[in-house]
């Protein structure tokens, strides 16, 4: 303490805690600008929740298993596509599975498999949701304004969505207002008829949420910022798999210039002081090892960033409990299935879209019920995809990966997260694949289940949740993660965010580790 | 037999010392404190008031809440919520502190016992537990404590005070410096006594386990039957302190997690507790906030003024001219000082107004009919009452 900051030239400018997506972005446009950058990821690989692992000899899997709206502008300026990124790859058929009938299929603007009515309303639902995905664009790549004090840049930021509202029209802007809020049920009654299609459109507006069909604050919101990409909200598998983007994002990093050093564990961030106040002047590793920078960035999530690596003796008590209150428990529990062969799932002739089993929005929101009293759900909800059809790399010849997102999964489980209850929770996400695949319990060969918690230990990520912080409206914009850190910048000079806990927010986009790059380096 | 009482929620707690006390306060003249049946005055109170000042009197300090911190992060837990510096304060000593938001702005001040290296008592006008809540979050080894309704706590405050314990028997309680805690065996227990107190004047607050506590009030009484003892209420405290120019929440200041209003709430520099604020020390709660307070100057300084006539500025506004054109502050307290013989206020004024001119506007009744005047203020950068006897050691004798 009372130490004045080092003056001898720093060997790097800039340290990154967490070689995670937006870690790797935010690397590269600062290396491009010159920088000297140095990653520190504790796991042996990068890549975080997107990074693919061997969960069984041959067979592959990363947590995250596919992309909605990674933003172009960040593949175009570190020319991932030189390093492998195909921005092109064709996008994925969302498919409502049923036990018996056809399947509802939403892919590329159309649907099949429900009734004219509802094929009719989809079109008007497409064209209001596209329009207003497409008002908000713009903002997930900028620094969302202060609500007191903000700059001109900023002040213009918020014109121009203010701008963009009004320029919908007084009936889209009028209904705009109205449906930005509301829960996914009321949105989808409005709209159509069939169970298994209003499960199936909300689908994206929830998962990785601690949110069903019938909460508000933010299911709207959540699904027009994974529409804000170029395909719309469809959802596409990068070649190589998502973990291949990682591959794209590390090479690109690298040959800018960036130092990716992984197995190597942060355990705090050094804060030296003065007379002036706290600067945050490097971090000390597990192994003791001490690396300075004159600024160090954070893109693990905002509880583990302040409360762990900073420590609350550096922070201010009321800032503290900001932080401490965040809402980041996850309600994704993760399913790695490996397959003697491909699974045959009723009615589906194709197996390579993005398969949703929810039979209806309130099998949705009693599973969610259970997980919320900190239960197993009986009849889980889930997101299923067959990566292994898309890169058959995944697993041995003529074999397959499972990969399912299982909701609602507690991380606070009664009673704690036994071997037992993780079993008992994985053998029923197998019976619900069981309904839709019969022949699945033949075929596998290996199962892997990660509860929320085991993610949380595994990926260290607070609370096993895919966005660091709930993705809801009091966490969004000038609130993400709280006031005084919404900017990229922290109370601590010398200390920034990039990850997901961040505006615009989580999934696999970028956009995060862009806007604290531009941030620092304006 | 079992009778409810359907009131019982709602109805005053009484003190420790309630037993003695009500036998005392033969004007039945109650107020609340913190939840507490708490004695306005018990006879008069100039009387009481002059008791302090003359003799001795005990002021009934129960209801003052009193939390005990302990553990191996007691000391970094409170040095990060406080402005002071904690690892400055000596084994059995006493420190008075603030505390601050985030912003600032003053949430309460209290003082701080150091009873070992890792457990501590905090002591405060109203109920802090949801701050120290907050405070304590990310220590691993501290807990807090409310023991507020375990420990009695009596103040004896005035010229004999010293005298009437050394009666009492508390051998060699002369020997303690302000701030001081010495501790003395009592009917097979502990009296803890701090040289502390509220009225600026010699004097000491005993602590006491519950269950002794009218032991010791029976003690002392005993002992200062010849020093003049006497009980003191709220009011007559209440005079002492401004004489001391000792702040007060809800006169001087108005608690900030209390405040609703932008800035009705006030920093430690426009209290004039800026000595208070310790930036050499590790971080604490509102450190950069109250270091551009201090770079900048505060808006407002709590300044003690001496009015010309008689008559207290109660309410008063503050002008930079006799005109009254210009509006430059207000006053918190007021009165007629018996002991400096001199009219006497706190009063929040600008800063950039403090060094011309200053009159305050006194409204005052008389006879049901409304006077007002406007009267020549001086500044004062000394305590109105400030003798030396209260920190001598050891104190003169009786």
């Amino acid at each position: 303490m009372n130490r004045p900051k080092q003056q001898e030239t720093n060997e790097y400018d800039s340290i990154i805690i967490g070689a995670g997506h937006n870690g790797l972005v935010c690397a590269a446009y600062l290396a491009k600008s010159g920088k000297r950058v140095l990653v520190l990821e504790a796991a042996d690989t990068s890549g975080g929740l997107a990074a693919s692992r061997e969960f069984h000899p041959g067979f592959h899997a990363s947590v995250a298993h596919s992309l909605s709206h990674f933003s172009s502008k960040v593949a175009s300026d570190l020319k991932l596509s030189e390093y492998g990124y195909a921005a092109t790859s064709k996008t994925l058929a969302t498919i409502g599975l049923r036990t018996e009938k056809e399947p509802v299929v939403v892919h590329a603007g159309s649907l099949d498999g429900v009734s004219a009515a509802d094929a009719a309303s989809y079109q008007e639902f497409t064209r209001l949701t596209q329009r207003f995905a497409k008002l908000l664009q713009p903002f997930w790549l900028k620094t969302i304004p202060r609500i007191a004090n903000a700059s001109l840049s900023e002040t213009l930021t918020m014109g121009r969505l203010g701008l963009n509202m009004r320029m919908l029209g007084k009936k889209d802007m009028r209904e705009f207002m109205r449906i930005a809020t509301l829960p996914a049920r009321d949105l989808m009654d409005e709209f159509f008829d069939d169970d298994l299609l209003k499960a199936v459109l909300s689908w994206d507006g929830l998962v990785g949420s601690e949110r069903a069909p019938r909460s508000p604050n933010g299911a709207v919101l959540a699904l027009l910022y994974r529409m804000g990409g170029e395909s719309r909200g469809e959802h596409r598998v990068p070649t190589g798999g998502v973990s291949g983007l990682i591959d794209a994002l590390s090479a690109s990093a690298t040959a800018l210039g960036a130092e990716i050093r992984c197995s190597s564990p942060v355990s705090r961030v050094v804060i030296d002081g003065n007379a002036d106040g706290l600067i945050a002047t490097g971090v000390e590793l597990a192994d003791g090892e001490k690396l300075a920078a004159d600024r160090i960035i954070s893109a693990t999530d905002p509880q583990r960033t302040f409360l762990k690596l900073v420590g609350v003796e550096h922070l201010e008590i009321g800032f503290t409990n900001r932080i401490r209150r965040l809402r980041c428990n996850g309600y994704v529990a993760k399913l790695h299935l490996a397959l003697n062969d491909l699974p045959e799932f009723n009615g589906l002739k194709q197996h390579d879209g993005r398969m949703i089993i929810a039979p209806d929005m309130d099998t949705m929101e009693f599973a969610f019920d259970a997980a919320k009293y900190g239960e197993c759900p009986t009849r889980p909800v889930m997101e299923v995809l067959i990566p292994s059809v898309h890169d058959a790399a995944l697993a041995p010849d003529g074999q397959h990966v499972l990969s399912a997102h299982v909701m609602y999964v507690p991380h606070e489980m009664q009673g704690g997260w036994t071997d037992d209850a993780r079993d008992l929770m994985c053998e029923r996400a197998i019976d619900t694949l069981a309904e839709y695949a019969p022949r699945i319990r033949e075929q596998i060969i290996h199962r892997e289940f990660l509860t929320p918690q085991d993610l949380e230990k595994d990926y260290r990520v607070t609370g096993g949740h895919w966005h660091h912080a709930e993705f809801a409206l009091d966490q969004m914009l000038m609130m993400r993660p709280t006031y005084e850190a919404a900017q990229y910048s922290t109370p601590i000079p010398g200390l920034y965010l990039c990850g997901a806990g961040c505006h615009p927010g989580g999934d696999i986009t970028g956009a995060a580790g862009h806007n604290a790059a531009s941030e620092i380096l304006r | 037999m079992t009778t409810t009482d359907p009131y019982a929620g709602e109805r005053l707690k009484r003190t420790a010392f309630y037993a003695r006390a009500k036998e005392l306060n033969i004007r039945d003249a109650w107020a609340a404190w913190n939840g507490y049946k708490f004695a306005e005055y018990y006879y008069d109170a100039e009387y009481e008031y002059f008791c302090v000042r003359n003799t001795c009197a005990t002021y009934d300090i129960c209801p003052m809440q009193k939390y005990e911190i302990k553990g191996r992060d007691a000391e970094a837990m409170l040095n990060r919520m406080v402005t002071r510096d904690v690892k400055k304060i000596g084994l059995n000593r006493v420190a008075y502190c603030v505390w601050c938001t985030d912003e600032g702005r003053m949430i309460d001040d209290g003082t701080i016992f150091k009873l070992a290296d890792d457990r501590f008592m905090l002591t405060c006008g109203s109920p802090c537990t949801a701050w120290l809540e907050m405070s304590v979050f990310g220590f691993d080894d501290v807990t807090v404590t409310d023991v507020t309704d375990d420990i009695a706590a009596l103040s004896l405050q005035g010229p004999t005070s010293c005298a009437t314990l050394k009666k009492m028997g508390l051998q060699g309680i002369d020997t303690a410096k302000p701030f001081d805690i010495l501790y003395f065996p009592f009917q097979g227990d502990t009296l803890m006594v701090s040289r502390t107190g509220f009225t600026g004047d010699l004097g000491y607050e005993l602590w006491i386990k519950k269950d002794l506590a009218i032991e010791m009030w029976d003690e002392l009484y005993a002992a200062g039957d010849d020093y003049g003892i006497q009980p003191f209420g709220e009011a007559a405290t209440n005079m002492a302190r401004l004489e001391a120019a000792f702040i007060m929440p809800a006169m001087e200041f108005n608690e900030a997690l209390r405040t609703v209003n932008f800035e009705h709430d006030q920093t430690p520099f426009e209290l004039s507790l800026g000595w208070l604020v310790d930036f050499k020390k590790p971080h604490f709660s509102g450190r950069s906030a109250l270091l551009k307070e201090k770079q900048r100057g505060p808006k407002y300084t709590l300044t003690k003024l001496d009015i010309e006539g008689n008559r207290p500025a109660a309410g008063s506004y503050i002008y930079s001219s006799k005109l009254c054109t210009k509006e430059i502050g207000y006053v918190t307290s007021a009165m007629w000082s018996p002991s400096v013989k001199a009219n006497i206020a706190l009063a929040m004024i600008k800063t950039d107004y403090l060094e011309g001119n200053l009159w305050a506007e006194i409204y005052y009744e008389k006879e049901l009919r409304q006077y007002s005047r406007v009267a020549r203020c001086t500044r004062k950068t000394k305590p109105f009452w400030a003798p030396a006897r209260a920190r001598a050691t050891p104190p003169p004798d009786h």
